[in-house]
C-alpha cells in the first residue's frame, strides 16, 4: 500500500516539478495584471508580423505534408518495390535529427556556393518553409501506416472487382478508414510546424519584422532583456500548444489509461 | 461479355489503390528533394576530421553524450514509473495527467526553455538558479524527452496479462521480485526503445537548451549549440563536420531501434 502511494507521489511529483510548475509560473507572471497588459505586449508590429510568419509557414507545411503523408503511407504499405525499406527509414529521419543539422543542411544546399545556391531561398521565407516541411514531415505517414496495415486490402479488392476505379476505391473505401489517423497526424504536424525553432533559426537570418517567426521572436525578446514581451509571446505559443494537446486527447485512440 | 470485361479489371491488384506509380513516384521525389538532397549536400561539405578534433568540439561532444546518457537513465526510471502510475493506479485527475504527458511534444522547445528559466533561473521565486549550469541543461533535456518512455511503455503495460503476476504472488514472490522477474522482461523492449528515442532527442536538442545553457564553451556548450556557434562565426566547414557526427549518432540510434523491433516481433510470435 505504501509502495503504491510512494510511486504515485514520485511520478506526479516529477511531472509537477518538471512541467506544471514552470508553465504555471509563466502563465501567472504573464496574466498577473490581467489580460489587457499581456495583450498589449503581444500586439506590437514585430510580434504580430512574427505571428503572421509562423502562420504562413504552418499553412504551407501542413497541407504539403498531409498529401505527401497519405501518398507515402500508401507507397509503404500497399506496394512492393525495390527501395521500399529505404523510403520507410528515411521518413523517420526527421524525427531523430537535430533541428540545427536540418537547418545547416538546407543552408549548405541553397546558400552561397551551394549546389542550388543563389535563388534567394535561405535567409528568406522559402528557406523557412523548407525547414518547417522537413521537420514536420513524418507525422502523417507514421499515423496512417499502422491503420493501412490493420485494415488490409480485402475491401479494396472487393471494390476493384466490382469495377471501382482506383480513385473511387480510395475515396469510398480507403479514405474513410484512414480519415481519423490522418487528422491526428495533421494535428501533430501543426504542433511541430508552429513550434519549430532550431532549423528555422539557422536558415532565417533572423531579420526582425521580416524573417522572424514567433519562436524566434521569443528568443529575440528574451535576449534583449524584454522579459514581458518574451513571456507574452511564449504564452501565446503555449496556448496554441494547449489547443493542439486538447485536440490530440480527443482524437487519440485510448492507449492504456485505466 | 462486354459488361463482364468492364467489371473485371484486366490485371487484378493493379487497381487496388491509387496507381502505384503515382504514390511511389511522388513520395520518393518529395523525400529526395526535401530530406535527402540537403543531407547529401551536408555530407559533401563536411570534409576531414580536423574540424571536430578541436578541444572545443570534443568537449561539446563529450558533454552532449554524457548528458544524453544521464537523460536516458533518468527517463528509463521516471518514464516507467509514470507509465505504471497511469496504467495500474487509480486517482482523480488521471485523464488530465495522461494528457499532460504529451505536453512536451506539443510545446515549442524555446517556450520549454523559457519556462524553465523563469522558475529555475536567475530570477527564480523558489531560489534555485540552474541557469548557465549543467543542471539547467539536464532539466531542459528531461523536459523535452519526458514523453518517449511513458508513451512506449504504457500500451505494453496495458496489454500485459496480470495472471502471471497473480500466480507469482500466490507462489510467494514479493512485489519487487514479481516486478523484476515477470513485468520487467515483458516491458524491457518498450523501455529500451523509448530510452533510445529519448537519447537521440537529447543529443540533437537545441531550442530548449539555447537559453538556459548560456553556451559557455567547455562548460555548458552542447554539440547542437556548438554547430550553431560555428555557423555564426562563418566556419560552415566545422559546423558541417560536427553535424555529420550528430547525424551518424541519430542514424545509429534509428538502426538500433529498428533491430530491436524486428527482434521483438520475431520472439513474440
Amino acid at each position: 500500500m505504501i509502495a503504491k502511494y510512494a510511486l504515485r507521489f514520485v511520478s506526479l511529483g516529477y511531472l509537477a516539478v518538471l512541467l506544471v510548475a514552470p508553465i504555471g509560473f509563466v502563465f501567472w507572471q504573464t496574466f498577473e495584471h490581467g489580460v489587457g497588459p499581456a495583450w498589449d505586449t503581444v500586439a506590437t508590429p514585430d510580434a504580430l508580423h512574427a505571428l503572421k510568419v509562423t502562420l504562413i509557414l504552418t499553412a504551407i507545411a501542413v497541407p504539403a505534408n498531409t498529401i505527401f503523408g497519405v501518398l507515402c503511407a500508401l507507397a509503404i504499405v500497399r506496394h512492393r518495390y525495390p527501395g521500399a525499406g529505404i523510403v520507410n527509414a528515411v521518413v523517420d529521419l526527421p524525427l531523430a535529427l537535430s533541428p540545427v543539422v536540418v537547418g545547416l543542411a538546407l543552408l549548405v544546399l541553397y546558400g552561397r556556393g551551394g549546389w542550388l545556391g543563389g535563388h534567394g531561398i535561405v535567409f528568406a521565407l522559402p528557406g523557412m518553409v523548407l525547414a518547417t516541411i522537413f521537420v514536420s514531415l513524418p507525422f502523417v505517414v507514421r499515423e496512417v501506416v499502422p491503420v493501412l496495415r490493420e485494415i488490409g486490402t480485402e475491401q479494396e479488392q472487393v471494390a476493384a472487382t466490382l469495377g471501382a476505379s482506383a480513385f473511387q476505391t480510395f475515396r469510398r473505401v480507403t479514405w474513410p478508414a484512414i480519415r481519423w489517423a490522418t487528422l491526428y497526424g495533421v494535428v501533430l504536424t501543426t504542433a511541430r510546424a508552429l513550434g519549430e525553432f532550431g532549423a528555422v533559426s539557422v536558415v532565417s537570418g533572423r531579420l526582425a519584422g521580416q524573417t522572424e517567426s514567433l519562436t524566434l521572436y521569443v528568443q529575440d525578446r528574451y535576449q534583449s532583456f524584454d522579459n514581458t514581451g518574451a513571456y507574452a509571446a511564449a504564452v501565446l505559443l503555449a496556448l496554441l500548444a494547449l489547443a493542439t494537446l486538447l485536440l490530440m486527447t480527443r482524437l487519440k485512440p485510448n492507449e492504456g489509461v485505466q | 461479355m462486354a459488361a463482364n470485361a468492364d467489371i473485371l479489371p484486366a490485371a487484378p491488384g493493379a487497381r487496388r489503390s491509387l496507381a502505384p506509380g503515382l504514390s511511389i513516384g511522388i513520395s520518393s521525389l518529395y523525400l529526395s528533394a526535401i530530406v535527402l538532397l540537403p543531407l547529401a549536400a551536408l555530407g559533401w561539405k563536411a570534409h576531414g576530421w580536423g574540424a571536430i578534433s578541436t578541444p572545443q568540439a570534443t568537449a561539446a561532444l563529450k558533454l552532449t553524450l554524457e548528458l544524453s546518457l544521464v537523460v536516458a537513465l533518468v527517463n528509463a526510471v521516471a518514464g516507467t514509473a509514470i507509465a505504471w502510475t497511469l496504467v495500474r493506479d487509480r486517482f482523480v485527475g488521471q485523464g488530465f495527467v495522461n494528457a499532460l504527458v504529451d505536453l512536451p511534444f506539443a510545446l515549442p522547445t524555446i517556450v520549454a526553455g523559457l519556462t524553465l528559466l523563469a522558475l529555475y533561473g536567475p530570477k527564480s521565486p523558489v531560489g534555485i538558479n540552474a541557469a548557465f549550469t549543467r543542471w539547467g541543461l539536464l532539466l531542459a533535456l528531461l523536459f523535452v524527452t519526458l514523453p518517449f518512455v511513458v508513451r512506449t511503455v504504457q500500451p505494453v503495460l496495458f496489454e500485459l496479462d496480470r495472471e502471471m503476476e497473480d500466480a507469482a504472488a500466490s507462489l510467494g514472490a514479493s512485489r519487487f521480485t514479481t516486478f523484476l522477474r515477470i513485468v520487467l522482461p515483458s516491458i524491457l523492449p518498450a523501455v529500451l526503445s523509448g530510452v533510445a528515442l529519448a537519447f537521440a532527442r537529447a543529443v540533437g536538442e537545441f531550442g530548449a537548451v539555447v537559453l538556459i545553457s548560456g553556451n559557455l564553451p567547455f562548460k555548458t556548450e552542447v554539440v547542437a549549440v556548438y554547430v550553431f556557434g560555428r555557423l555564426e562565426s562563418g566556419d560552415s566547414g566545422g559546423a558541417a563536420a560536427a553535424s555529420v557526427v550528430i547525424l551518424s549518432i541519430s542514424f545509429g540510434v534509428l538502426l538500433a531501434i529498428g533491430a530491436l523491433r524486428r527482434w521483438v516481433t520475431r520472439h513474440d510470435r
